[in-house]
């Protein structure tokens, strides 16, 4: 099935232009997708028994710095071709447009859990905001950095002072605590 | 027998410390990439550090004496290299294996620390990308070289240089 196929098949439903199919220089059926519907377009991309795309494999973007809209996400996403998850093996990569100024898109970790830690790395490495994300934080980064590094405009030799020090992720309520059910542990034993 | 047969050696009892602690180094298991490789490499049968008696990793910093920084060290990792490093008795060494670890390497950039000597203090620094078990084994040399020079009684004073060092 190719890019154009499952845009034929999509399409009922968004207004023009929401679902188009994408150039692919590898040949690997790929298609654009307005941010806007994204969400409704991948849960039917993971369910729709002709789709079936059950996994998501990786997602990350690409900045064209000086061009508007400015990051095109990649989402890549497989059928398994296995009893129960589709009736054949493929693979669909869908993109999507953001604009520069209004980094954000909807999330899809809750049509595929997997996609949790990678949207994270998206937001830690470009800035790019998931709506409805459970737990937006940094990932690869320090919970304290500023600034996103796979941003093209990003310093990326950056002369900072080292931290040598982190403070342990316990509030003194919850140190005692713990000291509190060893101790009541060791008595049991 | 004879009374000049008898096995009797003597020496200060510096000497002898001294050659304790140098014939017994053992190194703290922290890889942290590629070098990491090497330094088990060195470890192994073939190049048998255990010649030099610094062939025990421990997996617990409270029981080494050496910390073989192996690899690149990013600036998430620094503060947990600082406290395996803080955790360590005293007296203890630092070697910065590999151009990551010694100047940050090729990784010019935000994420890795350039050179652990900005984070612990290093002892013996060992060049290449990454060294071979040759060239780390002849590190460790140098450093027992370092440690058969340190005189017991100055090192109460070396230590508190190390520490205002850090």
């Amino acid at each position: 099935m190719d890019a154009q196929a499952i845009v034929d098949l999509l399409k009922g439903g968004y207004p023009e232009g929401a679902i188009e199919p994408a150039p692919s220089g590898d040949g690997m059926p790929s298609i654009y997708v307005a941010r806007e519907h994204l969400q409704q377009v991948c849960l039917e991309l993971r369910d729709r028994p002709e789709l079936r795309f059950v996994f998501a494999a990786d997602l990350t973007a690409v900045d064209f710095m000086p061009r508007e809209p400015r990051y095109e996400v990649v989402l890549l996403v497989a059928s398994f071709g296995v009893a129960g998850y589709g009736d054949r093996a493929r693979r669909l990569r869908v993109k999507v447009r953001v604009p520069g100024d209004d980094p954000r898109m909807p999330t899809t970790s809750g049509i595929w859990p997997a996609m949790n830690w990678a949207e994270r790395e998206l937001w830690d490495m470009f800035g790019i905001h998931l709506d409805g994300h459970p737990d937006m934080r940094r990932i690869l980064m320090p919970d304290d950095w500023e600034g996103h590094p796979a941003r093209k405009d990003y310093p990326v030799q950056i002369k900072k002072p080292y931290k040598v020090f982190e403070a342990l992720q316990l509030t003194p309520e919850e140190f005692v605590e713990n000291v509190q059910a060893t101790r009541e542990r060791a008595r049991r034993e | 027998m004879a009374d000049f047969e008898i096995p009797v050696l003597t020496t200060t009892v510096e000497k002898m410390v001294q050659w304790a602690r140098r014939s017994s180094i053992w190194p703290v298991t922290f890889g942290l990439a590629c070098c990491a490789i090497e330094m088990m490499a060195m470890s192994a049968s073939r190049y048998d550090i255990a010649r030099f008696g610094a062939e025990v990793f421990r997996g617990s910093p409270r029981q080494s004496d050496l910390m073989i920084v192996a690899g690149r060290l990013s600036r998430k990792m620094a503060p947990v290299l600082r406290r395996i490093y803080d955790q360590m008795p005293e007296p203890k060494y630092v070697i910065s294996m590999g151009a990551c670890a010694s100047v940050g390497g090729v990784f010019d950039n935000y994420a890795i620390v350039q050179g652990v000597d900005q984070i612990v203090p290093v002892d013996v620094f060992v060049p290449g990308c990454p060294p071979r078990p040759e060239s780390l084994i002849y590190g460790i040399v140098q450093l027992q070289r370092k440690i058969d020079q340190q005189r017991l009684t100055e090192l109460s004073s070396e230590e508190s240089q190390r520490v205002r060092l850090a």
